[in-house]
């Protein structure tokens, strides 16, 4: 049952793994600074790798590698 | 003269561009309406003299940070002939935005696609002509670490000037003209990629890769940072300290045998200020430069390297846990060159408590002066392999400074700012980059080191041989009578009534502190100067004044950019009576407690 269903959260993709951005529901400064670095509702994002005790994320979105908190991270929704 | 200025988000090499454009010519200039400083420069296109101005790194030009104020109000308030707006090639698809936002205002304006070396190894082609055409903008393709393209830029931005007539008034009603375009730039930014850009299917920064799954691995990260981190010092005192320690004698030599001989018509007085004070002082400072700019040089490799930002990474989850984040560490290492340039950094954050913190925690970096002083005492007291523990010891003591106070605050300065930090691919430093901004740093350091320290030392000299007729430097001496005033509080922890001099006028500069003491023991050489001090006092002594000198304020500019940054008084005064509070703290507790140790015969 686990197993097939979809990630919902960036932090809990594996690492490597990839999923479509469904939508940001961060407020208004952050969202900006969200969609200034590339992250948009349909754009794929991939999560690198997590730093230890529970650190930020290392993401890719488009051509732009960068680590988010997983605080941060959950405001951005993943498509299943 | 026309007013080129340059806007591009952060990290697209915009300061790279300006000073290749603008050679070392740039200074920092203030504009009216704006209580930042910029850096401009004048740069002459084609015969005609133009301005150019560096505006900070944004995102957004509708965005929410004080940069991202700054920007707005500039454009608002300065008419501009030329907008060059600089991206990053290899990131074309997220960095047009601010090419749409600036043509949205109807401003002048050519896009600079920087980086274009990477673009074309990551596989990002770029059409620039089909992209120049569907923009409406000039569009030019360079490199400016490698000077690709400069000339094509200049002349781009020539024509630019000279081409249509110049728009000479302020943008106005720039809010309602950005909001206008917003609905439609997303878009409008997806159909350029379209059209003009091919990205790759995947990834291909190999390199990059290979680094990160080690770098940034999350057991072996940690430790492999700290690991290069101590070799980078390592390397610095191992070549450092021994061209200070040859650089010293040579100077001493030519005091000695050159200006000794020249001063000896005046009279005895003035010939000892003027060589065992002035010259001394200034010496002892610029045979430490050689160490200086081999830090600056490591510390800007590190940096531009890329592998700093991922030191934010690594050291968020841990800095968090403090109250702050990952920046706050950067900080703080680059702390470890100067206080000055750190805390001017913490205008990256927004969120006032974080940056206040960090504020409080960034002084306690043990930087380049303070490790002028504290090389030469460990030297005057310890063998070589003695005093590198003590040094050690220090930069220990200097981290553990910084987790108390931001353990002890984080509560009333809390913050919970969102982190978002890009992670740029692995770059090869050039070695004329390096060394060209390590030197940068050295004269800076050189500029403000000379000053405080002529200052200084004529001051102490004064206190010394003030009143008139007083034996220099004896209890009846204005420095004497301070020195006894402090007694009741410095005693305790070890610290001498010279000492106590030294410590004084330390609070101006650290750099005034060795300068200070040689007039203070009346000693030219900095051999005879360490055996007076070594014969005054006992090395617990020495450890605590060290230690005191670590802690406490580390100098007037520090503090004067504190007050300037936090615009509080209160928090500025705050900040200094907290770091003089846990130097004399920790003073205290080592001297005693080494005393105590000796008493009982436990220690030698
Ligand atoms: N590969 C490459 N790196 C560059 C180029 N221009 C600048 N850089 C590097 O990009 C980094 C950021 O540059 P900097 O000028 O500090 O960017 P700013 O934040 O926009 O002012 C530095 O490490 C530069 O050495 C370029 O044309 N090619």
């Amino acid at each position: 049952m686990l197993e097939s269903s979809p990630p919902v959260q960036l932090a809990d993709l594996a690492p490597g793994a990839s999923a479509t951005i469904a939508s940001l529901s961060a407020d208004p400064g952050l969202r900006q600074r969200l969609e200034a670095l590339g992250f948009r509702p349909g754009q794929r994002v991939q999560l690198l790798r997590r730093a230890w005790w529970a650190g930020p994320l290392h993401v890719r979105v488009g051509m732009t590698e960068l680590m988010l908190r997983r605080r941060d991270a959950a405001l951005v929704a993943l498509a299943a | 003269m026309s007013t080129i200025a340059v806007v591009g988000m952060p990290n697209t090499g915009k300061s790279t561009l300006f000073n290749q454009l603008t050679g070392s010519h740039a200074h920092i200039g203030n504009w009216p309406g704006l209580t930042v400083e910029l850096m401009q420069a004048e740069l002459v296109l084609e015969g005609q003299p133009v301005q150019l101005v560096d505006l900070p790194g944004i995102y957004d030009l509708r965005g929410h940070s004080e940069d991202e104020a700054v920007v707005r109000r500039f454009l608002e308030s300065t008419p501009v002939e030329l907008v060059v707006v600089v991206a990053n090639a290899s990131q074309i698809d997220r960095q047009l935005r601010l090419a749409l936002q600036v043509r949205q205002l109807g401003l002048p304006a050519l896009l600079l696609l920087n980086m274009a070396d990477e673009a074309r190894r990551f596989g990002v082609a770029i059409n620039t002509e089909r992209l120049a055409a569907d923009l409406g903008l000039p569009v030019i393709l360079l490199s400016a670490k490698y000077r690709r393209g400069l000339a094509e830029a200049r002349q781009v931005m020539a024509e630019a000037l000279t081409g249509e007539p110049h728009q000479q008034a302020p943008v106005r009603a720039l809010d309602s003209r950005l909001a206008q375009g917003d609905a439609a730039l997303d878009g409008a930014m997806a159909q350029l990629v379209q059209a003009a850009v091919s990205l790759p299917p995947q990834w291909r920064d190999r390199l990059t890769r290979r680094l990160d799954a080690w770098l940034l691995h999350p057991l072996l990260g940690l430790p492999l940072f700290f690991l290069a981190m101590a070799l980078m010092f390592q390397a610095i005192y191992a070549i450092g300290v021994p061209v200070q320690e040859g650089l010293a004698t040579l100077l001493d030599q030519f005091g000695q045998g050159v200006i000794k001989p020249l001063l000896l018509p005046l009279p005895p007085f003035l010939q000892g200020f003027l060589l065992e004070g002035l010259y001394q002082g200034i010496g002892t400072v610029t045979a430490f430069l050689p160490v200086i700019f081999l830090f600056f040089l490591a510390m800007g490799v590190v940096e531009d390297s890329g592998y700093l930002s991922r030191a934010a990474y690594l050291m968020d989850a841990f800095m968090e846990r403090l109250g702050l984040d990952g920046r706050s560490f950067v900080l703080s290492l680059m702390g470890f060159g100067c206080n000055v340039p750190a805390i001017l950094g913490t205008r990256v954050m927004r969120d006032p408590g974080l940056r206040l913190l960090s504020m409080l925690v960034i002084p306690f970096s043990l930087c380049s002066a303070r490790l002028n002083v504290f090389l030469f005492m460990a030297a005057a007291f310890f063998t070589p392999r003695q005093g590198g523990l003590v040094i050690f010891g220090l930069y220990v003591m200097s981290f553990v400074a910084a987790l108390i106070t931001a353990l002890l605050f984080k509560g009333r300065f809390g913050s919970n700012e969102p982190l978002l930090l890009e992670l740029p691919p692995y770059r090869f430093p050039t070695l004329p980059q390096m060394l060209s901004r390590a030197w940068a740093e050295v004269r800076h350091f050189w500029f403000w080191a000379r000053r405080f320290i002529i200052i200084g030392v004529v001051a102490v000299w004064l206190l010394n041989n003030l009143p008139l007729g007083v034996v220099p430097a004896s209890a009846e001496s204005l420095s004497g009578r301070l020195g006894t005033l402090m007694e009741p509080l410095l005693a305790p922890i070890g610290i001498n009534p010279k000492l106590t001099v030294a410590l004084v006028f330390g609070f101006i500069a650290k750099e005034i502190v060795l300068g200070g003491l040689a007039v203070i023991y009346g000693q030219a050489d900095p051999a005879a100067l360490s055996r007076a001090i070594a014969l005054d006092v006992s090395w617990p002594q020495a450890v605590s004044f060290m230690l005191f000198t670590l802690l406490y304020t580390p100098c007037l500019s520090t503090v004067a950019v504190i007050r300037s940054e936090s615009k509080r008084l209160g928090f500025t005064v705050f900040s200094v009576l907290w770091s003089l509070l846990l130097a004399w703290l920790v003073s205290f507790v080592f001297f005693q407690g080494v005393s105590l140790l000796q008493r009982l015969g436990a220690l030698g």
